[in-house]
Formats: C-alpha cells, sequence, structure tokens
C-alpha cells in the first residue's frame, strides 16, 4: 500500500499559509527577528514570530479554542489548510481521522504563566490556565474541533519527531486503524525558549508557527505526492555519535536521484549546523534550507522542511525530494517524497 | 553446553532477535518490515515497577494485593498554601543500579530519571535482554522532570544574570533525555518514541510497543511510562479542585477527588517465537489494545463514557474476547465525580449482563494517580494479578456508586483469572485500553 500526501499546511513567521511559506522561501531573506522581552534583562531576545492573521480565523468562534494558547491556534490552522477540502463539513464521517501532534518545547506560555500564579498564590492560580499546559492539549483542540474520535497521539521529541510522526501515520493507515491521517508539529514563542536556546549557541533565533501534512492511502485528485521511504531514527547521545547519525541516516536512504532536491535543516549556526552539513556535503543538486530564513523552530521547522519539499512537488518544480533533519539532542532521520502516483 | 558457549548462544540469539527485519544501519521506519504471516503474539518477559508501596515486583504485589494506601503529606515542594497537602510520594533509593552511565550522568539524574531508571533496569534484568543496538523504546509521560522546569524558571526570574546549571536544567527538563539516559544505561540504540497522551500516555506507550512487535516492525521493545510529583502539576490539579481533601475513593457514592502520585513502570515485550527461542521466562502476554478521544471537553469525559466504551470494544475485537472472558477490569477510576460516572456508564454498557458479575477496582485508592505512569503501573498489577490469581482491592471504599451496576472488589480475595483489562483516560481525552492474558 502506497502512502499519499494529500495536503500541506503551515503557520510560520512567514505569515498564515504554505503560499507564504514558499513565497518566503523563494526570497530567500531571513524573516525580521523581534523583540522579546526577558524580566531582569535590559537587552531584549530575539525570536521570529508569526504576525497577526490578515483575519481573524473562523475556527477561533469553536468554543475550545477561544481561550486557547498560540500553539493550538497555529496546530488547528496549519491543519485545516492541510485538509483543505477534506475538513469537516456536515455528514462527514471523520471517524476514522488519526492525529499525530508533534511538539518539542509545547504548550511553554501557558506552562510558565501558570506556573507564576502558583508561585504568587497557588488559591488564584487559574484551572482554565493550567489544562492549556498538558501537552496534548492542542492534539485535543484539534479533535475536538474536527470532531476526530478515533486513535490520537501526542509525541514529545527534538526535531526528528516530526518524521516519526509521518512514520507513525503511515503504519497506521497500512494497518487501516484510520481512513487518514493528519501529521502536525507546533511550537511557540516565548522568552523562556528563547534563553534556553540561546544556552547552547547565542546565534540561535527561535522562531514558532506549526507546519502540518495530511496523509491517506489514495492518491485523490490534485497532484500526488508519495511517502518513498522514512529512514531509522538514529539516536546519539556523544558528539561522535552526532557526527555519524546524518551520515549513517543518509545512506539508509539510498543514492539520490538525478533529480532530486535536499530540503535540510541548516540553519547558519556553524556548530549546529556541522553534522549534517559534514553529511550532505557532496551534494550537487538543488539544495533548500528553510531555516536560514526562518530560525530555529524545533519540531515545526522540520514540518516546514518537509511542507516545502512537499509543495515543490506538488508544483512540478521537482520529481523527488529528499528531507534531512538532525535533530538537537536526540536523533537524525531522513525522509524521501516522490511526485507521481506510481505505486509499486 | 560450557557456560562461555551457552552466552555466545545469548548474545547470538538476541542479536538475531534484534535485527529481523531490519537494515544493517537500523530499523527503517518506512516501508516497514512486515510479517508475510499473521501478526506475532507478544509476550512479557520482564517487568519493573517502582511506586509509593515500594521498589519491584514483590513489595508491590503485596501492597497492591492488600489494598495498602500510601497517601502522606507532601514533602517535595512547598503546599503551605494549598487547598489539600498530601500526595502519594515515592522514597527513591540511595543507590541506583550499576549500568552503562557515568558518575556524571547518574548524578544528574532526577526524580523522573531515576524512577524511569529503576523500572526499567528491573524489567532488563528479568527478562535477560542483552545490549542491543535497534531495540525501540516507547515510553509515556506527562510532564517527565517538570521539577527541573520550575528550578530554570525560578532561577531565571529570580536571578537572571546567573547561568550556573541553566543549560543542564534545560537538557534534562526534556523528556527525551530522560529515555535517551536509559537507552545509554541498558546499552539500547532505539528508536525511542515518547507519547505524552496526559494519564493516557503509559497504555499508549505499551499499545505501540504492541503493535511494533505484533507486526513484526521489531522483535522487541522497552516499553512504559513515569512520572514525578512537581509542584505546577499538583497546583492545577488543585485549581482544578481535582484533588481530593479527604481521602481517594474510586467509585464510592461519596468520592470528591483523587491523589496524585508518582512512579513508574516498564514492561520488556517480544514476540512469542523470539521469546521461545531463548527459553525466556514469560509473565504474561499482551492480546489487545483499543485507542479513542474523547471530544466531548478538555478536562471532562463525555457523561456516557462513549469514548470509554469504544476504546475498551477496541480492545476486545483486537483480542478477539468477549467481555464475559474479561476477569478483572483494573479501571481508570480516578476518584473523581466525573471521571468515575463516565467510566462506570462505559462499563455497564460495554459489559451488558456480564456487568452483574465482573469484578472491578481502581488501585488507585493506593498509590495514587501516577499520570503519564498510571497505565503503565496498572498494567504491571493487571499481570501480577494475572500470574498469582488475586484481585487487588480498592480499600478506600465505603458506599459504592450506585452507578455501578459491577461489583468493586473492596477486600484481598483470591480469584481464578485468565484475562484482565485495564482502563486509561486522559486529560484532553485520550482514552486506551490494554487486555492482558495470563501465562500458564
Amino acid at each position: 500500500m502506497s502512502v499519499f500526501i494529500r495536503g500541506c499546511g503551515a503557520v510560520s513567521p512567514a505569515g498564515w499559509g504554505v503560499t507564504a511559506l514558499a513565497n518566503c522561501l523563494v526570497r530567500g531573506e531571513p524573516v525580521p527577528a523581534k523583540d522579546i522581552v526577558r524580566p531582569g534583562w535590559t537587552q531584549p531576545l530575539r525570536g521570529r514570530t508569526v504576525p497577526p492573521p490578515s483575519t481573524r480565523p473562523a475556527f477561533l468562534a469553536h468554543p475550545r479554542l477561544r481561550r486557547t494558547s498560540p500553539i493550538a491556534q497555529y496546530t488547528v490552522a496549519a491543519a485545516l489548510e492541510a485538509l483543505g477540502q477534506n475538513a469537516p463539513q456536515p455528514g462527514r464521517d471523520l471517524t476514522k481521522l488519526g492525529i499525530v501532534v508533534c511538539v518539542m518545547a509545547g504548550c511553554v506560555n501557558y506552562s510558565r504563566r501558570f506556573y507564576a500564579e502558583t508561585l504568587k498564590d497557588p488559591a488564584t492560580a487559574s484551572p482554565l490556565v493550567f489544562p492549556e499546559t498538558v501537552l496534548n492539549a492542542p492534539a485535543s483542540h484539534l479533535a475536538a474541533f474536527l470532531g476526530a474520535t478515533a486513535i490520537n497521539y501526542t509525541l514529545v521529541g527534538d526535531q526528528g519527531t516530526f518524521l516519526q510522526g509521518i512514520a507513525l501515520a503511515a503504519d497506521w493507515l497500512r494497518d487501516k486503524r484510520v481512513d487518514a491521517c493528519l501529521v502536525v508539529a507546533a511550537e511557540e514563542i516565548d522568552w523562556l525558549t528563547a534563553d534556553a536556546a540561546k544556552l547552547f549557541d547565542p546565534e540561535v533565533i527561535v522562531g514558532e508557527g506549526a507546519g502540518a501534512l495530511y496523509l491517506s492511502g489514495d492518491a485523490g485528485d490534485g497532484p500526488a505526492v508519495r511517502l518513498e521511504a522514512i529512514t531509522g531514527a538514529h539516536l546519539f547521545t556523544t558528539s561522535q555519535m552526532r557526527r555519524q547519525a546524518p551520515r549513517r541516516a543518509r545512506a539508509e536512504l539510498g543514492s539520490s536521484r538525478p533529480d532530486s532536491m535536499l530540503c535540510d535543516g541548516v540553519q547558519g549556526a556553524p556548530r549546529l549546523d556541522r553534522d549534517e552539513i559534514d553529511a550532505w556535503r557532496d551534494w550537487t543538486g538543488p539544495r533548500l534550507s528553510p531555516k536560514m530564513v526562518l530560525g530555529e523552530s524545533f519540531v515545526a521547522g522540520a514540518a516546514w522542511q518537509c511542507v516545502a519539499a512537499v509543495d515543490l512537488l506538488r508544483r512540478g518544480q521537482h520529481s523527488v525530494a529528499d528531507v534531512s533533519v538532525v535533530g538537537s539532542n536526540q536523533q537524525a532521520i531522513a525522509a524521501r517524497f516522490v511526485a507521481g502516483p506510481q505505486t509499486n | 553446553m560450557p557456560p562461555r558457549a551457552a552466552t555466545r548462544a545469548l548474545i547470538d540469539l538476541a542479536r538475531e532477535c534484534s535485527t529481523l527485519g531490519q537494515t544493517e544501519d537500523g530499523i527503517v521506519l518506512f516501508p516497514p518490515a512486515y510479517h508475510t504471516g499473521s501478526p506475532s503474539r507478544v509476550v512479557i518477559t520482564g517487568a519493573g515497577i517502582i511506586t509509593a508501596l515500594g521498589q519491584g515486583w514483590r513489595p508491590n504485589a503485596e501492597g497492591f494485593r492488600n489494598g495498602r494506601v500510601a497517601r502522606r503529606p507532601v514533602t517535595l515542594f512547598d503546599v503551605s498554601r494549598q487547598r489539600v497537602k498530601v500526595a502519594v510520594e515515592v522514597d527513591i533509593p540511595d543507590e541506583l543500579p550499576a549500568t552503562r552511565l557515568g558518575e556524571r550522568e547518574t548524578r544528574r539524574m532526577d526524580r523522573a530519571a531515576k524512577l524511569l531508571l529503576l523500572a526499567a533496569h528491573e524489567a532488563w534484568q528479568q527478562s535477560g535482554w542483552e545490549p542491543a543496538e535497534h531495540l525501540p523504546l516507547v515510553l509515556g509521560t506527562t510532564s517527565g522532570e517538570m521539577k527541573l522546569g520550575e528550578a530554570y524558571y525560578q532561577q531565571a526570574v529570580q536571578s537572571p544574570i546567573a547561568r550556573r546549571g541553566q543549560a543542564t536544567r534545560v537538557l534534562y527538563y526534556q523528556a527525551q533525555q530522560q529515555g535517551m539516559l536509559v537507552a545509554k544505561a541498558l546499552g539500547v540504540g532505539g528508536p525511542l518514541t515518547f507519547i505524552a497522551n496526559a494519564c493516557a500516555s503509559g497504555a499508549n506507550a505499551i499499545g505501540h510497543a504492541w503493535d511494533l512487535v505484533r507486526r513484526g516492525h521489531a522483535q522487541r521493545s522497552l516499553t512504559g511510562g513515569f512520572e514525578a510529583l512537581s509542584q505546577l502539576v499538583f497546583s492545577g490539579f488543585d485549581s482544578l479542585q481535582a484533588l481530593s481533601p479527604t481521602e481517594c475513593r474510586p467509585f464510592d457514592a461519596r468520592r470528591d477527588g483523587l491523589a496524585l502520585g508518582e512512579g513508574a513502570a516498564v514492561l520488556a515485550i517480544e514476540s512469542l517465537e523470539c521469546a521461545r527461542r531463548r527459553n525466556a521466562n514469560i509473565l504474561g502476554e499482551i492480546v489487545g489494545y483499543g485507542a479513542s478521544t474523547d471530544v466531548h471537553h478538555l478536562t471532562q469525559p463525555h457523561p456516557q463514557g462513549d469514548a470509554a466504551f469504544a476504546s475498551m470494544e477496541m480492545a476486545c475485537r483486537m483480542a478477539r474476547l468477549a467481555p464475559e472472558e474479561i476477569g478483572y477490569i483494573n479501571a481508570h477510576g480516578t476518584g473523581t465525580p466525573l471521571n468515575d460516572s463516565a467510566e462506570a456508564a462505559a462499563i455497564n454498557r460495554w459489559a451488558g449482563a456480564r456487568a452483574r458479575t465482573l469484578p472491578v477496582s481502581s488501585t488507585k485508592s493506593g498509590v495514587g494517580h501516577l499520570l503519564g505512569a498510571a497505565g503503565a503501573v496498572e498494567a504491571v498489577v493487571c499481570l501480577m494479578a494475572l500470574r498469582e490469581q488475586w484481585l487487588p482491592p480498592t480499600s478506600t471504599l465505603q458506599t459504592p456508586e450506585p452507578l455501578c451496576e459491577f461489583p468493586i472488589v473492596q477486600k484481598a480475595a483470591d480469584a481464578k483469572l485468565d484475562y484482565a483489562l485495564t482502563n486509561s483516560f486522559g486529560f484532553g481525552g485520550a482514552n486506551a485500553t490494554l487486555i492482558l492474558r495470563r501465562w500458564a
């Protein structure tokens, strides 16, 4: 059985939608970073935030989404765009729509806010805020909005987790646990995450948003993009293993094809990029590095890599796309997407 | 066979078991290796557990069998201004087992990581497995090492310029780092999958690992859940008034909330063929897994327990069992008014006529609600009940909730059990059910 990418969605510092993401990547100019106030510091932190939407998204009228944190809103927006015409409509059966939401930093805004309230006075800590701190809150809101009662996982891990999530969804499809599956990655910015990222590399500029793919066992009507392979998740616990991991992932992906393009995770921070650059040093084909313009958005950044690759395939600009993800502290993993419905 | 040759044979066998369906470099996630025949049977060959009842199988088996209640005043953080001041804390042993971790890494382990390591090490030793480069870890937690996140925040706010220790806190706060530590400690190469489905995380993790082995993607997996108490989560449940100010009494007509607990449980699971080839001591079998999503409300279940019903029904369908064949249910049974009435409605509906004779209990009365570890710990409780043929009681029960058409186990009792079912329902509507079979 083949697995097809039927739709993709994105909310990023470039704006709301895949088109905004694609246009930004074509321009190739880094999205300007904004100041993020950090208590106790005169110098602000820098981050790439999602701009306000041009119009208020209709989904925010849903009772479950009115008070949600940004990460849940990004999750739903990206998922709805990926679903496209398959979005919920009266009479549509969504009882076999699986959901996989991937996070690394997760629901930081409300967690920080709730903990601050707790330290100040637990008697007044908000019972409305606490549930939004739970890692699977975005997945829950998405399921509630769609009325999707099938299996729903929230995966936690580093950037490579998004490709694990795609593999999981593909497996559910092949096992007929679900008829279709949304795989979403989402992150939200906060001074805490910006501050934490600085501890590991002062050059890193954090970003936020979400990316989503809608997977199904049939190619559908539009341009077909097929998932061809996802390598093993190569764990690393030492710097030496981290050097080897992307090389192993690349070797496992097999020889690239003459018409392949590479969508990598290089972001312009030499210390973090080194291992991935080394692994793909002899790559001579076209290369796209979304994080160079969007910043480090953890798992959401890996999702944008996949969304950008799929979008290029859908628009016929390439026929094969390899995606390389080297995570911060867990794994290196790679995937290959192919244009066309061929299934053998 | 001479000892050295026997050891070599075991290592070869372990290698064989761990590399079936894999490339030289790792487990390709897609397209995965598949059995050409029917799905594998999946057995448990190791079970590690640590709760407030103690560390390891025996103290926990005795504690659960006798319905021991381990609730006590919170000592881990300040609760002086909280509405409720008790929880179910674990006494973590000073000495951790010797592993492949260095002294520095061991020293850096915080509460959640220690709980996980202790449970994983026990399961690992019982299984008799050897280190393997490709062995999936599937773990569940809700807040993992939240305590480190709290410490990071406090220092960042109170001493903004002080950076000492902050990078370590950030790193080890992340759930995957606890999994990586265990992988390194035991010499396991992954892949590592972390499921954070709130209070169903542990059950989802075991269910997912079961799927991996059953469908031939892996021959073995180390799987379970862990959770450590933290101030943020304690305060959160208190803010929702979900914590019991009296005593956690699941399925009691006058129940008034849950008790938060902590701990970990880990299972070593493998295909039956793999276990038989190496003459492993089989503790039990996992035969069914169901998962569904309750879209009713972020923190409240559907009053009729629709998703719980769907989850139990799916697990039974996968196990090819009827409710009449289930001998015991370890309920999610948190002790909150809404959860227990919804779960009771779901069990009544799912079990039909069988409900009148189907023993049900919630062991959260003794060890509290372990959140992301609950599903894993309760799977081990079911395993204990099946192996030793007893029913764990809800010893705090006084007046059974009239909605319950099923008998609630109130006192320790011997029983003849072949199948046990365990439910886990989480915030956000994540529902999971596992069914275990006695290995005789």
